[in-house]
């Protein structure tokens, strides 16, 4: 490797020099973080019953999350990937659309929804009496929508990279489509399923803008990691760096459990 | 050695471009003198729409000037202030949050009282008559601010001297996050400042609180350390504290300073 690289020349100060910045640009806001980290203060601060209940909601909202898109997700991208139908460019673009769309625009859209007066919302309350905000199904739901196409595209992408020829295989040997798609189309694509699960799962966890929006800010019910960084921000700073090196933590551990697979 | 031609031209599309916005601007300014100068107010939540018509009379008054109101949480905004916000001006919706900003040496004169406000119940005009106060909302979706904000630090007090055992469903950021959840129809009811209750006008209900005019918050005032317009800042507060001030903050339903 480092025989090969001599072999190509020096490496250009054009393209160092950018990888450089963009290298501090990176660190130097985790270093900033870990310097204003009250590290004495931290069991005092960190031992609360409320953190202790935000960390609990935010790591089971988002694997929630993570299943809700392999459940939904998965079917949904194997659609796009391998049948032919009218509307799939649309389909594919709508897919893409919570991606790029700002997620306090994401919170408003889902009020709009499943709010108690929204489109959704409205016949479920005068049928049944159910409202979804200020719940904790509200966070679930609000971080699916978020969360969804990451893993949509990213199963995609390892549907359509291989596997269609194989699919042909099963079906001359007699499997039925359902049948190909368990024992065949889903282990190939399994890398992928992985991978968009990882990326689905720290969406999640990192949610804000829609859970403030939609799902409101209660502790033990919708105040999940970033919102309580958010408001403790607001009375105790320290407190709110004190919780950001535990969201640290938890996002370095996930990276360092994918590292040897897929990363 | 010679340009290319596309080069040439791309480069003469750029320069066009670069000079459009200074040419617009320009333009803009013959007549109505281009505002030169900036005041950076960051003010409560509360007092969005006071500020607003505050900050067209200060223009009017001060040919060249550009205010610019930044409003938020006054918990989060003393924080800002502290941090160094280039900001002016510092208006918050009571004297705690002031004195995190003053405890961290952000402000460049004692902070002036300009304005009181009292907390009310509001809810969805068509719930109007179910709810009559406190005592009513037990089992209904109430919303209010977070502790850490002045509307929240008075609403916990409140809901706990009427001993109503009513558990808010969301602690919102700040209180017009909270009015916002009761127009949308999203919540039963929500404890916000009477002046923000009308500014809502026919959107909600207003249910008067006894006891809330014994909790009256302070509205206070003080100029930045940092301010780069240091005598704006200082003019703003005279507007604020002026007979043409108060009136425009007892129009809106702000109670003098005391």
């Amino acid at each position: 490797m480092a025989r090969a690289d001599a072999d190509l020349g020096r490496v250009p100060p054009v393209l160092l020099l950018p990888a450089v910045l963009a290298t501090g640009l990176l660190l130097l806001p985790l270093l900033g973080l870990l310097a204003r980290t009250p590290w004495t203060d931290l069991p005092e601060l960190l031992g609360t019953p409320v953190v202790a209940q935000a960390l609990w909601l935010s790591l089971t909202t988002s694997t929630i999350t993570a299943g809700l898109c392999v459940v939904l997700g998965t079917p949904l991208a194997w659609l796009l990937a391998r049948v032919d139908f009218r509307g799939r460019r649309l389909l594919r673009a709508l897919v893409t659309v919570p991606l790029v769309l700002p997620p306090v625009v994401g919170g408003v859209a889902l009020l709009g929804a499943f709010g108690r007066t929204g489109l959704v919302g409205a016949p479920l309350d005068s049928a049944f009496g159910l409202t979804l905000p200020f719940t904790t199904p509200a966070v679930v739901l609000a971080h699916t929508f978020v969360a969804l196409p990451f893993f949509v595209l990213a199963v995609e992408g390892a549907l359509r990279a291989g596997g269609r020829e194989l699919d042909a295989v099963a079906a001359t040997l007699g499997a039925r489509r359902w049948t190909t798609f368990r024992r065949v189309t889903v282990p190939l694509a399994l890398p992928g399923i992985a991978a968009g699960l990882a990326l689905a799962w720290a969406r999640s966890l990192g949610e804000f803008g829609a859970t403030i929006t939609f799902a409101g800010n209660f502790p033990g019910r919708t105040q999940t990691m970033p919102l309580l960084v958010y408001t403790e921000l607001q009375d105790d700073p320290r407190s709110a760096y004190a919780l950001s090196l535990v969201m640290l933590a938890v996002s370095l551990a996930v990276l360092a459990m994918l590292r040897d697979r897929w990363l | 050695m010679t340009v290319p031609r596309a080069r040439r031209t791309a480069a003469a599309v750029a320069a066009a471009l670069l000079l459009l916005p200074a040419a617009a601007c320009g333009g803009e300014g013959v007549g109505n003198a281009a505002p030169t100068r900036t005041l950076t107010v960051l003010a409560a939540a509360s007092l969005t729409n006071a500020f607003a018509q505050l900050e067209q009379r200060f223009e009017d008054e001060h040919a060249g000037v550009d205010v610019q109101v930044s409003t938020g949480s006054s918990a989060t905004l003393a924080q800002q202030a502290v941090a160094g916000a280039p900001a002016d001006v510092l208006a918050t919706a009571d004297a705690r949050t002031m004195a995190t900003a003053d405890d961290g040496g952000a402000l460049a004169a004692a902070p002036r009282v300009f304005a009181t406000n009292a907390m009310v119940l509001v809810v969805p005009p068509d719930a109007a008559r179910q709810v009559g106060g406190l005592e009513d909302l037990a089992g209904t979706d109430l919303v209010v601010c977070v502790p850490s904000a002045p509307c929240g630090a008075l609403a916990a007090t409140l809901l706990d001297r009427s001993g109503v055992a009513t558990e808010p469903v969301s602690l919102e950021v700040d209180v017009r996050a909270v009015l916002t959840k009761v127009t949308l129809g999203e919540a039963d009811a929500g404890l916000v400042y009477a002046t923000d209750a009308r500014a809502a006008g026919d959107a909600v209900a207003v249910v008067d609180l006894p006891g809330a005019a014994d909790l009256p918050t302070e509205h206070v005032v003080a100029p930045l350390a940092q301010a780069a317009e240091p005598e704006l800042a200082r003019a703003w507060v005279d507007l604020l504290l002026s007979p043409d001030g108060q009136s425009v903050l007892t129009g809106l339903g702000f109670g003098g300073p005391r």
